[in-house]
């Protein structure tokens, strides 16, 4: 398989084997009561990078998140900051600061005063304190809003203000607590560049936690998929989506087709698998031995629709009728009834404005892609 | 509704409103009377005012009822404020339910009860019935109303401004002190006015527990009345519907105005945006 890089090309600490991991969860349980929030979970994070902890709601990201900002204790397990283990460090004694959902303003006090809240704790110089605090309402560009009170300042300046008061100890990690959450989609789609760069300028290692998967494909260097306590899978933004371990991240990072089926004939790194009375051809992900049960996962924009059987030889295709379609201005969604019955979503993108050939409802179509577009699936 | 003022309207209105004030408006009206006969109009005059202040019972009883009200109403407020506290933050130890159920049981406890059962006690301590017995009665009593009130402040409280602040690098104590306190004061001052009235104008409990030399005001009342109504009671009275009114009034218009800036700010901050 060729290689599904990050977007920062230089960077990529995982994949060096002496990089030493900058935080360290080693086999980590949280238990409350009965519920297992966070179950036997391992994970390295590097320095600078832009960690993304994504998945639904319970799946126990925050409370990931909140363990290593010490608001809650692993039941077992280790949590490890640049070689130190935190357990039984208070959350006021570790190194990392953490925006909140709610932003968590005092509400008693101006912006200036809530950004300066974090360094008069630690005792800074007046003068120093009104300096540190002047170069965080610039960086995040609220100098004419430092006297104001939290309620006197619209959704997105106060996001920008908890930014700020959660930099402004210049903390070793920040962590983010679906920082974008409470934001409206444009602006949400701004401040998720603002973040990057601003990571990308203080070299800061930022962990976020989101159940938006555009926002930490977006953002993340890497991605960590979690479910019921446990990580499924933790890559790359390219690698979630295009090579995923699993239906379950496969299904939870975009949209996919699925089609489940029997290996007939492996050899070489290609495979036919049937299905139904489909026999597919598939070059990408898991070995399996013939007679296995394996699924074969395709994203819809990797798969054509055309009226007639597209010619070439590596090529699946198959014959079904327009179903549904849908119009979204930039690309186009079909979806293609196959002969057996199955429903299969396709996408185009509308890089023309006129299209020559048009598919329209229950046209007779052709759905074709080949062989190495999707990938094979064991689990 | 069509907004219009039915005749039913203004009938229930009336009467409702006869009902409740015109007792205290007649009370009003007669203090200012002439004539040593209650009940009798003799024309207007402030000559019972001026009796008042010559009335050494009456002023000793008003101080004594205004020291135990402010004494009572802050340790109340304290107390108070701690079990709500406890209450709202510890919601998993044991016996809870109990607890919960014993700081508010002396909301509806008949006052008699509350009263008679401070007596036994402080005749079993052996505790001299006086001004120290009845602030201790008071505060006793009045502890559970600002609970209360405190406590339902901290259930709508936002338990990440907490976390955020030891995020920061306080402590759990500077935390309370620098965040929660700041945050929830508007409750605690509220608990603690309604601990001042409540203790302003008990009569049950304080006839139980006070003593010689630690008369309160509704004692000194109520036992010049079973002499007979004087004009300079109705004074009195209205002097204190007079405190209270100002101090009802001037709460609400500094609500009210805080809330108008409040909502004045937040549609500033939208249309910025």
């Amino acid at each position: 398989m060729k290689s599904l890089g990050s977007i920062r090309r230089s960077f990529a600490p995982w994949a060096d084997p002496a990089a030493k991991p900058y935080i360290l969860f080693e086999n980590v349980t949280k238990k409350f009561g009965d519920f297992v929030a966070v179950d036997d979970l391992s994970l390295s994070l590097f320095e600078r990078e832009f960690f993304a902890l994504l998945g639904a709601s319970g799946c126990g990201k925050s409370t990931l998140l909140r363990m290593l900002a010490g608001f809650e204790e692993p039941t077992s397990g280790r949590i490890l900051l640049d070689g130190q283990d935190l357990r039984g460090i208070p959350p006021y004694r570790r190194p990392v600061n953490m925006m909140f959902q709610s932003y968590a303003l005092f509400p008693h006090m101006t912006v200036e005063q809530n950004i300066a809240f974090g360094l008069k704790q630690d005792g800074m110089p007046k003068p120093e304190i009104a300096e540190r605090v002047g170069a965080m309402l610039k960086l995040v560009k609220l100098e004419p809003f430092a006297k104001r009170k939290p309620h006197q300042l619209s959704g997105g300046q106060r996001q920008r203000v908890a930014l700020a008061r959660s930099l402004a100890k210049r903390p070793k990690v920040l962590l983010l607590d679906e920082p974008l959450g409470a934001l409206d989609k444009k602006l949400r789609e701004e401040t998720q560049f603002e973040l990057m760069d601003l990571q990308q300028e203080l070299g800061l290692t930022f962990v976020v936690v989101t159940h938006d998967q555009e926002e930490a494909m977006t953002m993340a260097d890497r991605i960590a998929i979690m479910d019921k306590g446990k990580v499924k899978q933790v890559a790359t933004p390219a690698e979630i989506y295009e090579a995923p371990n699993s239906r379950f991240v496969a299904d939870f990072v975009g949209s996919v087709n699925l089609f489940e089926g029997q290996v007939s004939k492996a050899s070489n790194g290609a495979m036919q698998i049937a299905s139904g009375d489909l026999v597919l051809k598939a070059r990408n992900g898991a070995d399996a031995d013939t007679g296995n049960t394996v699924w074969f996962a395709i994203r819809p924009e990797k798969i054509r629709v055309t009226p007639q059987k597209p010619e070439g030889g590596d090529a699946n295709a198959m014959e079904g009728e327009i179903y549904d379609i849908a119009y979204l201005g930039d690309m186009t969604i079909y979806n293609v009834r196959l002969d057996d019955g199955r429903i299969i979503k396709a996408s185009t993108m509308n890089s023309a404005r006129v299209n020559e050939n048009i598919l329209s409802w229950h046209d007779r179509a052709w759905i074709s892609f080949n062989s190495d577009a999707g990938v094979v699936l064991t689990a | 509704m069509t907004g219009t003022w039915s005749r039913f309207n203004i009938v229930s209105i009336v009467l409702g409103f006869a009902f409740l004030y015109l007792p205290i408006v007649l009370l009003v009206v007669y203090s200012f009377n002439e004539s040593k006969l209650v009940t009798v109009w003799a024309g207007f005059s402030t000559r019972w005012y001026g009796e008042l202040m010559r009335n050494q019972g009456i002023l000793d009883a008003a101080w004594v009822t205004a020291r135990v009200a402010f004494i009572s109403a802050s340790v109340a407020t304290v107390l108070g404020t701690l079990a709500a506290l406890a209450l709202t933050r510890y919601t998993r130890f044991r016996g809870r339910v109990l607890f919960t159920g014993m700081v508010f049981a002396p909301l509806v406890m008949p006052e008699v009860i509350t009263g008679l059962s401070l007596l036994l006690l402080f005749v079993a301590v052996g505790l001299d019935r006086g001004f120290l017995t009845v602030t201790l009665a008071h505060i006793t009593f009045s502890m559970c109303f600002v609970a209360v009130v405190v406590q339902s402040r901290l259930l709508t409280f936002d338990r990440s401004l907490e976390e955020a602040a030891m995020d920061l690098g306080a402590t759990p104590v500077k935390t309370f002190f620098q965040v929660t306190l700041p945050v929830i004061l508007p409750a605690i001052i509220s608990g603690w006015m309604l601990a001042f009235t409540l203790s302003l104008d008990d009569l049950v409990v304080a006839s139980f527990t006070s003593g010689p030399g630690a008369t309160t005001l509704p004692m000194k009342i109520y036992s010049q009345v079973r002499l007979g109504v004087t004009p300079e009671i109705n004074a009195v009275c209205t002097i204190l519907i007079g405190i209270v009114a100002v101090g009802v009034i001037a709460a609400s218009i500094i609500n009210k105005r805080r809330e108008v800036q409040r909502l004045r700010d937040e549609q500033a901050a939208l249309q910025e945006g």
